[in-house]
């Protein structure tokens, strides 16, 4: 079987966000050809940012993507906050980290739950997965709904918050405000842990990737919404140097940029996160990844899910530990006065490192916006992951095998309609 | 009688509107058994052929690939219910109907001549039929779950068409444009989010288009006397829905 022409595809990929194909075409039993063809159509942010009041990215970014509308809020902020020269009062900062905590709760339980999950269990969806195992898929939702509470509390909504502004929030809960989240994070807290121990239980592939591994990283706690960069071949940089060491480039088969470090091919998210800060998680977090198997390290893509339920547990743990401490700040935000001049901001979205550049006039309209998305980042990886999978697997018929290189991709939680600033795509057969 | 039919289909938008499906957390299940979601790729790798009693459209039209499909759908659907800004009025990604798509291409891209899109980005119902819109940027999920039922039970969906205004009484919100001269959209956006940026007190800034029938000639007047320069108030109205409030050039 393995000695004649094949080609797998899957014109529309299920179960991700965003609207991606894949492609792989293998001739005497080489891959020839492993391609991740994101024909998600081009909606122009960066350029239609071009003129936009300094006040305005936070709302207008986070319309790139549903499920990940934070992750575009708090690096826009970042960013036009370090072109201003503005430093946040430690509370709202707090704040923001809380926020974002909601997201990587509610994103990783989607992910697990509705979009991964099925995989493992040989179901095409979770609503299917529910008529066997509905208990499990009700502690999947409530999970979800958990992080969407603590969204909707601090956010004023889940999708596209309300609440976010360059410089903090329109307004703060008190600690009254926050109460009633305690039950709900600790209820969602067990539910996480089960879920850790749950996921232990999948068939994991056996395999070893060998890309760089980017991510944020913070002195004292485990990076999310702010830090600087580290890869595990050593280097350290500060968002500021993000252009300095990433290059992104634009290929034919996607409306994707593909992004390079130094010039090879990387990864960045959970798995990324993990290996490189792993020792900052908490100690629940930690006694969770040893209990499922995890070493400090975890380079299985097929593993992800495993790391997205530990940082579920450590991000429940943060809210709460941020709730138990909370004193409504002073004020809500600080004033950002515009400036001329260019600001760097990075953050952990639930699927890795989200990067914006904002070059303000001194009227504070947006002179030039970059903004390199982690799906952009991590598409080279995971197009050699396909070539490597479906090379190590040529014995499988093709049925198996493309569902198998669609799990590879799925893996990576693969943001799309975030990576279409990427490229173009002439799309063959829909 | 055999279970209605419900598909969800995705054009140029970031899945939020869809998302709300899945953020019924403690009706997803119990929809489940009413329905049978026949196409939801988010959802599911399972694609049952149409027709379809009920189809949920996500997205504007931005290329030409798109504008064959949405034919497709329409053809393939009973009822079909376009779901959330980009669907109902081309979303952010519209801003391009007002510039030169071939200079936002290479702006964005280093090959522009690669990228396959239409000049403009435009809502569903400037190609084809749509029975009900859902508007928002994103939908509520309290709207998009009555709406389903009312079309389940085949009744027309109750959706209002007064402003935000009235959703801020109803919390008993004190105005925020009359009490603190904060600038507000809120007098003339479609009602519906239950108001909830006045809620966390922050002016409306529409993100659910203009109600049916916005007295924007009053209200203008008003942003300016709350501090708002012509360019704020240009912006403001040319954003998540920008081909229904665009103020014309004069």
């Amino acid at each position: 079987m393995s000695h004649r022409s094949r080609q797998l595809k899957v014109s529309s990929l299920a179960r991700v966000e965003g609207e991606g194909a894949l492609r792989v075409q293998i001739a005497d039993g080489r891959v020839e050809r492993a391609e991740l063809n994101i024909y998600e159509p081009p909606r122009f942010f960066e350029a239609f940012l071009r003129g936009r009041a300094h006040t305005e990215p936070p709302d207008i970014t986070a319309r790139i993507c549903g499920i990940c509308p934070v992750a575009y809020q708090t690096s826009a902020c970042n960013a036009i906050e370090d072109a201003c020269g503005v430093t946040l009062d430690p509370g709202i900062a707090e704040a923001r980290r809380l926020l974002y905590c909601g997201e990587w709760i509610s994103s990783h339980a989607l992910h697990i739950y509705l979009l991964h999950a099925p995989d493992f269990l040989g179901h095409p969806d979770a609503i299917s997965l529910a008529t066997r195992h509905r208990d499990v898929v009700e502690r999947g939702l409530a999970l979800k709904k958990a992080g969407n509470t603590l969204l909707e509390t601090i956010g004023g909504r889940a999708i596209h918050p309300v609440n976010v502004r360059v410089g903090g929030f329109y307004s703060l809960p008190t600690r009254a405000d926050l109460r009633p989240l305690d039950e709900t994070l600790r209820r969602a807290l067990d539910d996480a842990l089960a879920t850790v121990r749950w996921t232990a239980g999948f068939e994991f592939p056996d395999v070893e990737l060998d890309h760089d591994l980017l991510a944020a990283s913070e002195p004292g706690r485990y990076a999310i919404a702010d830090g600087s960069l580290h890869t595990a071949s050593g280097l350290a940089f500060t968002p500021q140097e993000f252009p300095d060491h990433v290059v992104e480039t634009h290929v034919p088969h996607s409306t994707a940029l593909h992004a390079s470090l130094g010039g090879h091919r990387y990864l960045t998210g959970p798995l990324a996160r993990y290996t490189l800060n792993s020792a900052q998680l908490s100690e629940t977090a930690r006694q969770a990844a040893a209990e499922a198997g995890l070493g400090p390290a975890c380079r299985n893509p097929f593993r992800s899910i495993l790391v997205r339920g530990v940082e579920i547990v450590y991000a429940i743990e943060e809210a709460l530990r941020i709730i138990e401490a909370w004193e409504r700040p002073p004020r809500a935000f600080v004033e950002v006065p515009p400036r001329a001049g260019t600001g760097h901001g990075i953050s952990e979205a639930p699927r890795g490192t989200l990067y914006h550049r904002y070059e303000l006039g001194a009227d504070g309209l947006v002179r030039t916006a970059t903004i390199v998305p982690p799906t952009s980042q991590n598409q080279a990886a995971i197009e050699a992951d396909l070539r490597r999978v479906v090379e190590d697997h040529l014995d499988l018929g093709d049925a198996e095998l493309t569902t198998l290189a669609e799990r590879t991709i799925r893996n990576y939680d693969p943001c799309i309609s975030c990576a279409a600033h990427f490229l173009d795509i002439t799309w063959e057969g829909r | 009688m055999t279970t209605p039919t419900l598909a969800v289909w995705k054009f140029a938008s970031c899945d939020g509107c869809q998302l709300s499906l899945l953020d019924c957390e403690d009706e997803l299940l119990e929809l489940a058994g009413k329905v049978r979601i026949a196409h939801f790729l988010e959802a599911s790798g399972t694609v049952v052929p149409g027709p379809y009693d009920v189809s949920l459209v996500e997205g504007s039209i931005t290329t030409p690939a798109d504008l064959r499909r949405i034919r497709e759908v329409r053809a393939a659907s009973k009822v079909l219910v376009t779901i959330g800004a980009c669907a109902t009025a081309g979303g952010v990604q519209a801003l391009r109907n007002f510039a030169d798509v071939r200079e936002f291409a290479s702006i964005v891209y280093a090959h522009p001549e690669y990228i396959d899109t239409l000049a403009t980005s435009t809502p569903v119902a400037a190609h084809v039929r749509v029975d009900h819109e859902l508007h928002g940027c994103p939908i509520d999920r309290g709207q998009l779950l009555g709406t389903i039922t009312a079309l389940l039970a085949g009744r027309a969906p109750d959706l209002p068409d007064t402003s935000v205004c009235t959703d801020c009484k109803r919390r008993g919100l004190t105005c925020l444009l009359v009490a603190d001269g904060t600038p507000c959209l809120g007098p003339v956006t479609r009602a519906g989010c239950g108001a909830l940026c006045p809620g966390v007190h922050r002016g409306c800034f529409g993100c659910f288009g203009p109600m049916a029938k916005p007295n924007t000639p009053v209200l203008i007047p008003l942003l300016r006397s709350r501090g708002m320069s012509e360019a704020d108030v240009d912006r403001v109205f040319s954003t998540f829905t920008v081909t229904e409030t665009r103020r014309e050039e004069p």
